[in-house]
């Protein structure tokens, strides 16, 4: 905690503000403490932080993720209608998935860094392809339906004698918190905060840029892949999946203290945004609020995290006269 | 609606961080509005979506007998008073056009398809059959509209996308060719025919009745809506509120799920954490029913009743776990009735000026003959389409 104290201005308040509303909630539901409870919370919100990973990676490096939901859109209904309730088909059909995330995450880098298509059109231009293309395979009613093998590690968890159920998600995200810190630690994780921060200096050290950025939405799109396994075994097919999701995704990396730009912010940071933004869910959930309000609540947190991030922030950043010293990354 | 709204968010993505706050719009009377246990006065009349006398109506249409064959409900009708359409006819083949609101959701993509299977049975009469899908807008909707008309449409087809803003396009159509409007109406008795089911109250009272006999007097019922301010859907609930609190039934929330499975079913966890048991969910849309349901079996809690709807994954799940459920319907089958009601007017010949389709109820004793094994997920069951050509294949089994 110390060592995330330090290393961005911006990082801390996220943990700060998870703690409040995890109390919160442990007031108004008591039950909430139980850990029973903690992990079907973890187990949620398990996928919107998956996507904050993947989104924080593309972030950092200065560019927008905006593909994501409709792309975990895509992987559910392509997974029911290959699937069709066919057990044997559950693994073929995963590695499909994967290889869909791959070429799509490939196709939004290499738009965008060989082609200098801004990250926002590619991947504005990417949802409407993807959601036209599902529409149109569909026709708007998904076919199919999922496994049982499919939907487990969104829907069940290892039994522990004497303590209860742990699900699968909360596994996997940890999983891939940890995976992510690794890989934010190593030195292609400082190229990539390098990348955001400025890469023309970042490219005339000699790293290449594009491949980083590249690889960043490939990661993206994987993250993406990964939530669409669990949202599809949380919840089972829908045509409505993945709606909203990017902007979920964009709201907790932008939570955790990222800038928007790219440079700065940490990977865990994120995640906790993504928590954040979950338990805020429930907690609005408990109180009675209703869902409308929540798109509210949430517009309302973003615009004032980006102001305090701007105003902590924007001192350092914005005169050009004054070199900008380079933030240490992790 | 939904892709266009992902491209207005989308759009306005430069202000991401507006964005989120798009559908701010705050329900009529706030969301949880848990009636009190004993409770013994309805619910204020008066509200917005409250019409005392069409309530009364549809509450009585429900024991009416409809009129017409009963193995083709689409073609029956309920205390219809007939006109004379004898000055609309016209000498065939037909140029038959139709102006649709939108196939974004599965309740309208399979009644478009089954739409489209009642032209083909008609090839001899209608030699031309013209859609034009306004993508859920309004304005795309108005031109469309003017677009069909100039041309050279003998009978108009009009799914209204919303009641108010149509109403002036189609009192305009209304002058130039017959126009026979379905599903939503418009502000106007200048379309030949109106056709629709019996409608919302009865939808939500059928259901409310069946829970309320069910979970008996303070049994808890958890409401599952779809998002406010949609006149149909408000209907459905306002119904049911007042069958809730005459029968005493405990109603401990009142949620929106914009029909997002995952959001229905976090939903349903956390009540079930917060309440420790639920005996009956209560929807006025069906689509998230079986994601309820599972949010009660991964809690290990035993099933509740439930009020769903004809969506075929909702059914199996019925039969599949004989559940305590009960489906009331919107059936598809309308969307063939708008065709058959154009050619009637074409012929000359007589058809209601309110053609009410009955709304039939699935329930335990039923469901065998409405469930029909092998059609998508969301198929509806009363579309009425089984012995049209092409069935299944043409439903996407």
């Amino acid at each position: 905690m110390r060592a995330l104290l330090s290393r961005g201005g911006a990082v801390a308040p996220v943990f700060a503000v998870l703690l409040v509303l995890l109390v919160a909630i442990a007031v108004v539901n008591p039950n909430f403490i139980e850990p029973a409870s903690l992990l079907a919370y973890l187990k949620r919100a398990a996928p919107l932080a998956i996507l904050a990973v993947g989104q924080y990676f593309v972030i950092v490096s200065g560019e927008f993720d905006l593909s994501v939901g409709s792309l975990v859109t895509v992987q559910v209904v392509v997974a029911a209608r290959l699937i069709d309730g066919d057990e044997s088909a559950t693994l073929p059909v995963i590695a499909l998935l994967v290889a869909l995330g791959l070429l799509i995450g490939l196709l939004n880098g290499l738009i965008t860094t060989r082609l200098y298509v801004p990250s926002f059109v590619t991947t504005l231009g990417m949802l409407l392809v993807l959601s036209g293309a599902v529409f149109l395979w569909t026709g708007g009613a998904p076919r199919g339906s999922l496994s049982a093998a499919f939907r487990v590690p969104g829907r069940q968890g290892i039994e522990i004698p004497g303590f209860g159920q742990v699900p699968w998600s909360a596994l996997i995200l940890v999983a891939v918190a940890a995976g992510a810190v690794a890989l934010m630690r190593s030195a292609w994780g400082h190229t990539l905060v390098a990348t955001g921060d400025n890469d023309r200096a970042t490219a005339l050290a000699g790293v290449p840029v594009a491949r980083v950025r590249t690889t960043a939405f490939v990661l993206s799109a994987l993250a993406a892949t990964l939530a669409a396994i669990l949202l599809g075994g949380f919840a089972g097919v829908s045509a409505q999946v993945g709606e909203g999701l990017e902007f979920s995704a964009i709201t907790a990396v932008v939570l955790g203290g990222v800038v928007l730009g790219g440079g700065r912010g940490s990977v865990l940071a994120a995640l906790a945004g993504a928590l954040v933004l979950e338990a805020l869910f429930t907690l609005l959930n408990l109180l009675g609020v209703s869902g409308a309000l929540e798109s509210t609540v949430q517009g309302v947190i973003i615009i004032a995290a980006v102001a305090y991030a701007a105003r902590r922030v924007g001192r350092t950043r914005r005169p050009p006269a004054v070199p900008d010293p380079s933030p240490q990354p992790a | 609606m939904k892709r266009s709204r992902m491209l207005a968010t989308a759009a306005a993505g430069a202000v991401l961080l507006l964005a989120a706050a798009c559908t701010s719009d705050v329900p009529p009377g706030g969301a949880a509005a848990p009636t009190g246990a004993p409770a013994t006065s309805a619910p204020a009349a008066g509200s917005e979506f409250f019409d005392q006398a069409e309530h009364d109506r549809q509450l009585a249409l429900r024991d009416q007998t409809a009129q017409g064959p009963a193995d083709q409900p689409w073609m029956q009708m309920l205390e219809p008073e007939m006109r004379d359409t004898a000055r609309y006819a016209t000498q065939g083949p037909h140029h038959v056009c139709f102006s649709n609101a939108s196939v974004d959701n599965p309740w309208r993509q399979v009644g478009w398809t089954t739409m489209q299977a009642e032209v083909d049975l008609h090839r001899d009469e209608i030699a031309n059959f013209t859609a034009l899908d306004a993508g859920a807008s309004d304005d795309k909707q108005i031109s469309d509209i003017q677009q069909l008309v100039g041309g050279d449409c003998d009978a108009l087809i009009v799914s209204p996308n919303t009641t108010a803003t149509l109403t002036p396009a189609v009192e305009a159509a209304c002058g130039q060719v017959p126009v026979i409007v379905f599903d939503r109406g418009v502000d106007t008795d200048c379309p030949v025919t109106f056709i629709h089911p019996v409608g919302g109250y009865a939808f939500g009272a059928t259901a409310a009745e069946f829970l309320a006999g069910e979970v008996g007097q303070g049994g808890k019922v958890l409401a599952l809506r779809v998002l406010p301010g949609v006149d149909v859907l408000e209907h459905r609930w306002a119904a049911a509120e007042r069958i809730f609190a005459a029968r005493g039934v405990n109603v401990v929330g009142v949620e929106f799920t914009e029909n997002d499975t995952a959001t229905a079913k976090s939903i349903v966890s956390d009540y079930l954490q917060r309440e420790g048991q639920i005996n009956g969910i209560w929807m006025d849309d069906g689509t998230a029913g079986v994601a309820a349901l599972e949010a009660f079996e991964d809690a290990g809690q035993p099933l509740p009743a439930i009020s769903g709807e004809d969506q075929q994954q909702f059914l199996e799940k019925w039969q599949a776990e004989g559940l305590t459920a009960q489906a009331p319907t919107y059936p598809t089958f309308q969307w063939r009735t708008a065709v058959v009601a154009a050619l009637q007017v074409l012929r000359g010949e007589q058809v209601p000026s309110e053609w009410i389709l009955p709304q039939p109820t699935i329930n335990g004793e039923n469901l065998s003959q409405y469930l029909q094994p092998g059609l998508p997920p969301l198929h509806y069951a009363l579309c009425g389409c089984q012995q049209m050509p092409d069935f299944p294949a043409r439903w996407g089994a």
